[in-house]
């Protein structure tokens, strides 16, 4: 379970809550993103125990805001593989509407799809996907 | 110094090549060492080179600043391209190719040049010639001991300069980038892990063999003038060059072979081929990678899966990250499979990785699999299987200009490859297709949503009034038995829904036939009908004149109006017509509203009832509130009447049989109106007096009775005898309106309601103020007492 954490700068993928890929925009202030996401694995996985087995919908694979914390906001995803993307988004961006971060879940879900699809990548490996980095810097660069 | 413009291509590939000469990056270049090979390279005589420095000012300098190098460089073009030499000759030359530093006068200099063009800058030598497949590995190592002389040093030295000439063609300025892109990346020459390009610049090799200083060389390097070796790849000699490369050790000296050869086939080549891209997979090259991937999977128009093709690059040796990424890139439709195409570009980026080509960071077009085109390609021998892996020379992209042209080579298997080719556009549109397939399968059937039952609940009714009014059509309308009848089957048959519409068209029908059989036993029909007639005539609606259900069809020569209230406006007299004109289409609406319409409206005409009657049985089909049978009869006997041009008479028949059936009436519409029923009964004596209604479309009670009818015998037993009734004035009832949409039966029949409603409403509300006038009067009244009383009282 993989999770992907990004903030308004910052993606961190993770699977079995260790990270796959961590990517975040404003390069400083990474360890305090890091952490927070960390913590809200756990809001995660109380959300997917929660959930129950029917977890194949697309939505439910969307948990939404996880926790708004002080100045961020922080978005969870999750796919049936039990990968955990989890988004951290700054507060003052605020034009960020729940469509959007759906949309931007869905793009890395596909992009996530993508690199698995690639003989060469062991998953619990880090993604090092070229492919999966510029869609990331993309979207991180759409929201920033 | 002139000003000297430079193109962007020049531009870059000058700069390549100072960079390359400039080895210690003090951003001037003495003259001799690399700068001299480099101009040496380029194939002039001593003196043009001479000519040149002086010109350049080199040697007032007494070295190459970075414009002097262009200069100079702009130069040799000049004189490559048979220009005098002459400073003006430097901007003025228009469209000056790139200055071509070949060293291919021979194998020597070619290995030279290979050397060179081994380094990074090599981009032009390989237009399009991957160097064979470097047996990875072993090539490099081949190379590295293949030093057949060539001056290693100077093989680092030149390693950008002498991008080889690609033989074809001016050196194209992108391989020239490629090259210093991967120069870049390379770092450290050794840091690549080239064996594998080693093998691939192995056929330069010889050339390069020093400059396998090579594989230092290699790893920065595009591939270094393997044109000739790629080139010789492309034809027989790259067979054996290929063989060359694949076992190390072999390699070496069959490099220097094949070199040999290369440099004769690349001079050919040179001259036959066109520009490519360097990442064009030459016709040798794709038998090659054709024969590999039959190796992996027999069939060609089938896919590899990921393990397998997993196992097959991981021998090429290259690290797995760059090995995923070239996956990324091949496969181009994500599927984890790779189809000939795909692995084509597969191999031909590992191929031209392993000669120290930079992977693109998105797949090169030529590399595409819709562009990869089967064409005949030249058999050059099938490679050796070794060959297969080690080394798929696929050419290393000397320049990035993709060109899809050199896909286009001539291919044995065309006809296979187009397969391959469509089968994979077929496959990389099959999830579109799917797509496209599931998205239609969804809309798929707009005709069965007319089949549905539209919720409205005139739908099913409409298309049965329309039916019936279709087959009313057929049938002659002044013999309304016959299409009554049929109706009144299909009215039987049907459940209630369809009833519904039968009923109007029966109602239309029969409606006028059985208007005189009404007039016969217009009690007793109003008995049952009387009190859904009463009930529907009380229906508020009564006022309105009952919303003409659904417009009877033109067909119905009597309902032409198809309005109801079209009808009953036009003339009482021509309740015949309205009768006829409205079998309340399958009365959409509540009956009710129809049958109060036609009961209110009885005591104004005969219509009144009529239409009550009408509306009521029409109503029927769409609530339970079967219109009065007993409406439907005073009705069909007061349309028969009609028929007859006697609505007065009718209009006390229809009185009492409007009253009679306004206990039907109610019943039927109880379900729906009791309140209306209710209503229309209080409010059918008032309305009587009133007379608002107009003359609703006195068909429509007929009608909707016929219809009503229809639906209460399923429903209700008690009307079947008024079946009879009714399939007589449904059948001369006007057709009823069933061609009109079922929409429309339902806003009419919703309008009807309305208009029901409304008219209930509103006699309640004139009653309720008549009642308040009396009180007032009372009151007044009481007053008056009062105060004639009251001088008493104070009295």
């Amino acid at each position: 379970m993989g999770w992907i954490l990004v903030t308004s700068a910052t993606v961190i993928l993770f699977l079995q809550n260790y990270p796959l890929y961590i990517r975040s925009v404003p390069t400083e202030n990474e360890l305090k993103f890091h952490y927070m996401v960390h913590t809200s694995l756990d809001v995660v996985d109380e959300k997917i125990s929660a959930m129950g087995k029917a977890l194949v919908d697309q939505r439910e694979l969307y948990l939404g805001l996880l926790y708004p914390t002080e100045d961020y906001k922080v978005y969870g995803y999750v796919t049936n593989s039990k990968v955990k993307f989890v988004m951290v988004v700054d507060s003052s961006n605020t034009a960020l509407r729940d469509n959007e971060i759906r949309s931007m879940f869905r793009k890395l879900h596909n992009s996530y799809t993508d690199v698995m699809c690639n003989p060469f990548y062991n998953p619990g490996d880090r993604i090092q996907s070229r492919a999966f980095d510029g869609m990331v810097t993309s979207m991180m660069i759409q929201v920033c | 110094m002139e000003g000297l413009t430079l193109s962007d291509a020049e531009q870059k590939y000058y700069s390549d090549l100072f960079s390359y000469c400039d080895s210690e990056s003090t951003k001037k270049v003495a003259a001799h060492g690399r700068v001299l090979e480099l101009f040496r390279a380029a194939q002039l005589p001593n003196d043009v080179v001479h000519q040149i420095m002086e010109l350049c000012g080199a040697t007032r300098l007494g070295y190459f600043g970075r414009s002097q190098f262009y200069i100079a460089l702009k130069l040799v073009a000049v004189a490559q391209s048979g220009f005098p030499l002459r400073v003006e000759s430097i901007n003025t030359v228009k469209d000056l190719p790139l200055p071509r530093f070949v060293a291919s006068k021979n194998e020597q200099e070619s290995r030279h040049a290979a050397s060179y063009s081994s380094d990074s800058e090599n981009q032009g030598s390989y237009s399009g010639v991957i160097p064979p497949p470097p047996g990875r590995g072993q090539v490099k190592k081949g190379s590295t001991s293949h030093d057949t002389g060539q001056p290693r040093t100077s093989a680092d030295q030149q390693e950008p300069v002498s991008p080889v000439v690609s033989p074809q063609q001016s050196p194209p300025t992108s391989p020239h980038t490629w090259r210093k892109h991967s120069r870049h990346p390379s770092g450290g020459n050794s840091e690549r892990p080239l064996a594998g390009p080693g093998p691939f610049w192995s056929p330069f090799g010889e050339a390069q063999s020093g400059s396998s200083a090579g594989d230092a060389v290699w790893s920065g390097h595009s591939p270094p003038p393997p044109q000739e070796n790629w080139v010789s790849f492309a034809d027989t000699p790259p067979t054996s060059t290929l063989l060359t490369m694949h076992p190390a050790s072999v390699q070496d000296q069959t490099t220097v072979r094949t070199v040999a050869s290369a440099t004769t086939a690349n001079e050919i080549r040179r001259q036959s081929s066109s520009y490519d891209d360097p990442w064009k997979i030459t016709d040798e090259q794709r038998q090659y990678y054709v024969n590999q991937f039959k190796t992996i999977q027999p069939d060609l128009n089938g896919f590899i899966p990921g393990s397998a093709a997993k196992e097959f690059f991981t021998k090429s040796k290259l690290p797995i990250l760059e090995l995923s990424h070239i996956w990324e890139l091949s496969d181009f439709d994500k599927d984890g499979a790779l189809t000939l195409d795909e692995f084509c570009a597969a191999f031909h980026l590992v191929v031209a990785r392993k000669n120290g080509y930079d992977l693109p960071e998105k797949l090169p077009e030529s590399l595409m699999p819709k562009l990869i085109d089967l064409e005949d390609s030249a058999d050059v021998g099938d490679q050796p299987g070794e060959v297969g892996y080690s080394g798929s020379p696929a050419e290393a992209p000397p320049s990035k200009s993709p060109s899809m042209p050199s896909l286009n080579q001539t291919w044995p298997e065309l006809n296979q490859s187009s397969e391959q080719w469509e089968t994979f556009s077929e496959r990389s549109s099959s999830s579109q297709t799917l797509t496209q397939f599931d998205s239609n399968i969804a809309p798929a059937d707009p005709d069965t949503a007319i089949v549905h039952p539209v919720p409205i609940r005139m739908t099913p009714s409409k298309i049965h009034m329309q039916e019936m009014e279709l087959k009313r059509t057929g049938s002659d309308h002044t013999n309304p038995t016959s299409p009554l009848l049929v109706k009144t089957a299909d009215l039987s048959e049907e459940n209630k829904i369809n009833s519904s519409v039968k009923f109007a068209s029966g109602n239309t029908v029969d409606g006028y036939s059985s208007s005189d059989s009404f007039t016969s036993d217009p009690e007793q029909i109003g008995n049952n009908v009387a009190r859904q007639r009463s009930h529907s005539g009380m229906s508020p609606d009564n006022t309105a004149p009952p919303p003409p259900p659904p417009r009877p069809q033109p067909s119905h020569s009597r309902s032409s109006s198809l309005d109801m209230n079209r009808t009953f406006s036009v003339t009482t007299g021509q309740q015949q017509a309205g009768v006829v004109a409205q079998p309340p289409a399958v009365p959409p609406r509540p009956q009710p509203s129809q049958a109060a319409g036609p009961v209110v409206h009885r005591p104004v005409d005969a219509d009144g009832l009529i239409t009550h009657t009408s509306t009521s049985p029409q109503q029927i089909p769409e609530q339970p509130n079967f219109a009065d049978f007993s409406q439907f009869e005073v009705f069909a006997a007061s349309n028969v009447n009609e028929e007859q041009d006697d609505e007065a008479e009718k209009h006390p028949e229809v009185l009492p049989v409007e009253k009679a059936s306004d206990p039907a009436s109610s019943l039927r519409v109880a379900k729906t109106d009791s309140k209306i029923e209710e209503k229309t009964a209080a409010s059918a004596p008032a309305n009587v007096s009133k007379g608002t209604t107009p003359l609703a479309p006195p068909p429509k009670p007929v009608r909707r009775r016929l219809k009503s009818e229809d639906e209460l015998r399923p429903e209700v037993d008690e009307h079947t005898q008024k079946t009879g009734v009714l399939a007589a004035v449904l059948a001369s009832q006007p057709s009823i309106p069933r061609s009109v949409g079922k929409d429309k039966k339902a806003i009419q029949a919703s309008i009807r309601r309305n208009k029901e409603t409304n008219t209930v409403l509103a006699r309640l509300n004139s009653e309720l103020q008549q009642q308040l006038k009396d009180v007032l009067e009372e009151r007044i009244s009481l007053e008056v007492q009062l105060e004639q009383l009251r001088p008493f009282s104070h009295l």
